[in-house]
């Protein structure tokens, strides 16, 4: 196999990324009432991103990996998976919180450096979901931490994903919200 | 040996399609060392533990009682069945006397509750325990925990390595961290209401799981599920097959540090997922196999999004394919790491493209009975090897031979009804559906108002994990990654 035909193919060859609907202004407006002007300033048009599997089915998980694929291309947006907590501004978390879960969560929630954002993706992750009632769960993330954003689904689609995510972008950029009191 | 002749005068349960029999402590214990089964489950009720093997035909049941909450280990004798004592006892607080591994496994003491599904669960208030691992000994030791939050967007699980230097000298899975406490949620519930559970037992497998557990119910209340149901059940079974290869695929070539066949890949994969949410209105197809048929039809133009869709896939195949003979960079990171050997393979009785890659050739589809597999003939490709490439290898082909099933399906799809209603009666059922992964095992007894009564899902990944273990002793622990893709098992399956 030469190396010479794929290149040409790929340079000729649209871009798989494809166009996202926008975030809609109420939940932008929401969420940047969330965050200081200071935070604002420090966290930019850029967001690093730890996920924190809390007890899920692992079908979550697919969809959030499936952001990274060409069609979804998250860098794109300035949005990019890292390794540790400790260099992240999201912590997006899937699964209902297992018991068995909690303090590794709050553990990964303390060592992240303000300002940061926590996502709860999936119904599991919102309210237990259909795990809600059982002795081994908590019943969502909002029993351990103050949630920012809600993505629901089962498993959210990674579009209904890159939205929620594109909406925390848009509430850090401009100006501060006049807040209401 | 059948199961009349191994059992003169027991008496048996009235499971179907296998019977179950009821063992007395001493003929249990001699089963354990009967070497023409493999032991493929084991799982409990409140004063009674069961165990399912493959014999020759066919699964053979057993029960044992275990009076004052002990009964006969099988670990002494069994590899596979250490992982299963632990969560029994966990679970059902029931003791295996003899055993070789008395720790705690789902409990991780945690749910302010003991044993809770035995019945009579204890509270307690008892600060969770230190987790305890396996000592290693040697020169120059040192320990390194992984997890149970990783670098990757992954499930959640501890592994710890004992390392001299680079090389692993032990590694341990623990895990537990997703337990969920799936059985406890679907026990009082008909099976229609407790499916969306087995939906979720591990989403990556939602159709097989889905399937299994319908057929275990489907058994225990005597019904028969319309045929056209049964070819979708399949389609979407061998769709789940067809994204979850590619998937791993996917994640061995990155593993290995090749990122184009890696995005490829994931493109392809892609695609198969939208023409399944056109098919069947989900991407991974969750809820749509239903105890008594399939909750809907496919979609008018489905069948066409699908065609597509694997036509794109086999297109792009032999390319990528190619990679794993021409790529001297792949093949060396894929060959001679991360070996099982066929002999551990077939002692632990490891199903899906790990037992197939070392030998052991045993695929559910091709149980007889299996419809409508069993008029589709599928191919299972077995290789000796053992390596990461063997397991890659094996998905391939298991790829290319579903990309050769789905439209044979889809062309002789049976008209008909999509679903008949449950029956509510008492009955017990065993069912067995291979996934991507291997064969998932679920078993299920329903009370006279066909209710669960008794339930247990059996993932595949129960038996993979040990290998998982085997395959990085002497290994390099740089080596974990790749050959964990090439694994691929299930937290949540065996957490539960
Ligand atoms: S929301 Fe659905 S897909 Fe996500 S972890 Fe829960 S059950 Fe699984």
């Amino acid at each position: 196999m030469t190396l010479a035909p794929k290149l040409a193919r790929a340079l000729f060859r649209r871009p798989l990324a494809e166009p996202v609907p926008p975030a809609p202004d109420s939940v932008v407006q929401a969420l940047a009432e969330r965050l200081e002007a200071a935070a604002r300033r420090r966290l930019g048009r850029s967001l690093a991103i730890r996920q924190v599997n809390a007890g899920s089915c692992n079908g979550c998980e697919l969809e959030i990996r499936a952001l990274s694929d060409p069609f979804h291309d998250l860098e794109r947006f300035g949005l990019r998976f890292v390794a540790s907590p400790r260099h992240a501004d999201v912590l997006l978390v899937t699964g209902p919180l297992s018991r068995n879960m909690r303090e590794a969560l709050e553990r990964a929630w303390a060592c992240t450096p303000d300002p940061k954002w926590i996502v709860a993706a999936g119904d599991c992750a919102a309210d237990g979901g259909v795990f809600r009632g059982s002795y081994a769960v908590e019943d969502g993330i909002t029993h351990a931490l103050p949630v920012d954003l809600i993505i629901p689904g089962c498993p959210p689609t990674p579009a209904q994903l890159l939205e929620g995510l594109l909406a925390l972008l848009e509430a850090q950029a401009g100006p501060a919200p006049p807040r209401h009191r | 040996m059948s199961a009349a002749d191994r059992f003169p005068n027991g008496a048996a349960a009235e499971c179907r399609p296998w019977p179950r029999h009821l063992l007395d402590p001493a003929r249990w214990a001699a089963l354990a060392a009967d070497d023409s089964l493999t032991l493929l489950s084991l799982w409990a009720e409140p004063g009674l533990v069961h165990a399912a093997f493959l014999a020759e035909g066919g699964l053979l049941l057993a029960s044992c009682p275990a009076p004052e909450g002990r009964y006969p280990a099988l670990s002494p004798a069994r590899l596979g069945a250490p992982l299963f004592e632990r969560m029994i006892h966990d679970l059902w607080g029931l003791s295996a006397e003899g055993g070789v591994d008395p720790r705690p496994w789902l409990d991780h003491g945690r749910w302010g509750l003991v044993a809770p599904l035995s019945g009579r669960p204890v509270q307690t208030m008892l600060p969770p325990p230190q987790p305890e691992f396996l000592p290693a000994e040697g020169e120059g030791l040192h320990q390194m925990p992984l997890g149970p939050v990783h670098g990757g967007v992954t499930e959640s699980a501890h592994f710890r390595f004992h390392l001299q230097g680079e090389a692993v000298l032990r590694l341990e899975a623990r895990l537990g961290y997703a337990h969920r406490g799936i059985i406890g949620l679907m026990l009082g519930k008909s099976p229609r209401s407790a499916a969306r559970f087995a939906a979720r037992i591990a989403g990556d497998s939602t159709v097989a799981h889905a399937w299994a557990f319908a057929m275990a119910a489907e058994a225990a209340a005597e019904l028969v599920p319309p045929p056209r149901a049964l070819v979708l059940r399949a389609v979407m079974a061998e769709l789940e097959r067809i994204h979850n290869h590619l998937r791993s695929w996917g994640a061995i070539c990155e593993a290995a540090g090749l990122a184009w066949p890696h995005a490829r890949c994931a493109v392809l994969r892609e695609g198969v997922l939208r023409a399944c949410a056109a098919a069947f209105g989900h991407r991974l197809m969750m809820d749509r196999v239903v105890p008594g048929g399939v909750s809907g039809d496919i979609a008018p133009g489905g069948a066409a999004a699908i065609l597509s869709a694997l036509e794109a896939v086999a297109v792009e195949i032999p390319e990528l394919a190619g990679l794993c003979e021409t790529h001297a960079g792949l093949r060396n990171r894929i060959t001679g790491i991360g070996i099982v050997t066929a002999e551990l393979a077939a002692r632990l009785g490891a199903g899906g493209p790990i037992g197939r890659a070392s030998g052991r050739g045993f695929d559910a589809r091709r149980l007889p009975g299996q419809a409508p597999y069993d008029e589709l003939d599928p191919v299972v490709p077995v290789l000796p090897e053992g390596d990461v490439g063997a397991r890659l290898r094996i998905r391939i082909a298991e790829l290319r031979e579903s990309i050769r099933l789905v439209p044979a399906m889809l062309a002789r799809l049976p008209e008909g009804e999509l679903r008949l209603s449950l029956p509510q009666r008492a009955g017990e059922g065993i069912g067995m559906v291979e996934g991507f992964r291997g064969e998932c095992l679920h078993w299920m007894a329903l009370d006279d108002g066909g209710l669960i009564r008794a339930v247990f899902p059996r993932d595949p990944s129960w038996l993979q994990y040990p290998l998982l273990e085997a395959a990085m002793q002497g290994g390099s622990a740089a080596d974990f990654p790749l050959c964990e893709a090439s694994f691929g098992c299930a937290v949540s399956g065996v957490d539960l």
